[in-house]
């Protein structure tokens, strides 16, 4: 692992931001506001944990992968790995959230969906972002600038489906939701995978 | 007149058409609407205009990035802005309606969600530009963000909305206005109005590439 260091930051940022809102709140039992918190929580370590995605990255490293792979691979690899660690970000901040804010969540497997079907999602816009915000200089209010109005919808429809899982609501209201999920995250994903060879050649 | 575009004296046309037919031909009179529903011939058609531009200006972007043309990159952006502009000109009309009609300024509503979040895009657009000094960079990396925007924006716009309630007609049970309350004279007018004001919108957008081509012109030499 390369950079074990950035990938304790996250964790412990995750880990310090749900006890502040601990500290602050000390236990919520209202569903909308536990649900509503819990996804700004989510945002905001999806953003600081991708944004660095491409920034990160050396002159020397990023000409090495521009020899050696197409440029396909390399936001796919990247989306994927982003993935990976958004799924484990979410499964450890939903653990902590729970046991220092509370626990309501009735219908459990759809939540769990939505925290995967959100973690591919902010991983897939933050990745594509990052990769622009890049070309940028790494101003990082750029990131959040280009990002927001791609995830603020996105978003919305999250909080959505999960707080329609929080209620345990019948799965069968979740699935439109679910697919406008699916489907924004497969515009993201294609339009990155044609886009992205213009964004890497120089 | 004599060397105007014949399509330039159609948009003077038919805006002109607009404007006077819209205000002094009947309407239904419908309760709640009122005479307000003559702000159809100017809110609604202000969002066709800007599909349109935004259209105009995603196009170009693709083709910058399979050509090179610096043209096409004049030509994206200044779309793009003449995009901003219908949008906040459909924003306020609307909210002059929703005010009359609906008794807010504001509502949350998935169409003015879908609204304000397409306006979002363009201006992140604009400050991406002015973050790339550099002039190749910024052409590809706008155009690659520009087709970003306009595929979310058909999203967010044509899909979201359709998922929720809506106060707009059309939406979350309510009728369409074609469905009943549209009766032929209104589309005598409505139809015009929206070629009228995409027109109005083009010409707005070749003034500004030609000025921009000209400043370009002069800089280089």
């Amino acid at each position: 692992m390369r950079n074990k260091y950035a990938l304790g930051g996250i964790f412990l940022y995750v880990i310090a931001t749900v006890y502040t809102s601990y500290l602050s709140f000390k236990n919520i039992i209202h569903p909308a506001t536990w649900n509503a918190l819990f996804w700004i929580i989510m945002l905001f370590a999806a953003i600081n944990a991708i944004s660095k995605s491409f920034v990160q990255d050396s002159n020397g490293r990023q000409l090495y992968y521009y020899t050696i792979l197409k440029p396909q691979t390399v936001i796919l690899s990247k989306m994927v790995y982003n993935a990976i660690l958004m799924v484990f970000m979410s499964l450890l901040c939903f653990a902590f959230y729970s046991v220092f804010i509370n626990y309501l969540v009735q219908n459990l497997p759809m939540f769990l969906l939505s925290l995967l079907l959100g973690s591919i999602g902010f991983s897939s816009i933050l990745t594509m972002v990052s990769a622009i915000a890049a070309k940028t200089n790494g101003n990082f209010s750029m990131m959040a600038i280009l990002s927001f109005p791609m995830l603020i919808p996105f978003l919305i429809t999250l909080i959505k489906v999960s707080k329609l899982a929080v209620d345990g609501i019948d799965n069968s209201v979740c699935y439109p939701y679910l697919l406008v999920l699916i489907l924004i995250n497969i515009v993201v994903v294609g339009l990155s995978y044609i886009l992205f060879p213009y964004l890497w050649q120089d | 007149m004599a060397n105007l575009k014949w399509w330039k004296i159609a948009a003077i046309v038919l805006v002109l058409y607009t404007i006077i037919a819209g205000f002094l031909m009947p309407v239904p009179t419908l309760p709640i609407l009122h005479e307000s529903i003559r702000n159809l011939y100017f809110h609604v058609t202000m969002w066709f205009a800007m599909i349109i531009i935004l259209a105009v200006s995603v196009v170009h972007g693709v083709k910058f990035l399979s050509k090179g043309q610096r043209y096409n990159d004049i030509v994206s952006s200044e779309a793009a802005k003449v995009g901003i502009l219908l949008g906040i000109l459909g924003t306020t009309t609307g909210s002059l309606w929703a005010n009359n009609t609906w008794g807010a300024w504001w509502v949350n509503d998935a169409k003015l969600n879908g609204a304000a979040i397409s306006l979002l895009f363009y201006f992140a657009y604009l400050i991406l530009r002015s973050a790339l000094p550099d002039e190749d960079k910024r052409a590809r990396v706008s155009a690659i963000y520009n087709i970003f925007a306009f595929t979310m924006m058909l999203v967010f716009i044509g899909v979201l909305p359709r998922m929720t309630d809506s106060l707009h007609p059309g939406n979350g049970g309510n009728p369409g206005f074609g469905g009943y309350d549209l009766d032929g004279n209104m589309k005598m007018i409505f139809y015009p109005a929206i070629i009228g004001w995409s027109l109005l919108a083009v010409w707005i957008l070749s003034l500004r590439v030609g000025f921009k081509v000209l400043v370009e012109k002069i800089q280089n030499n």
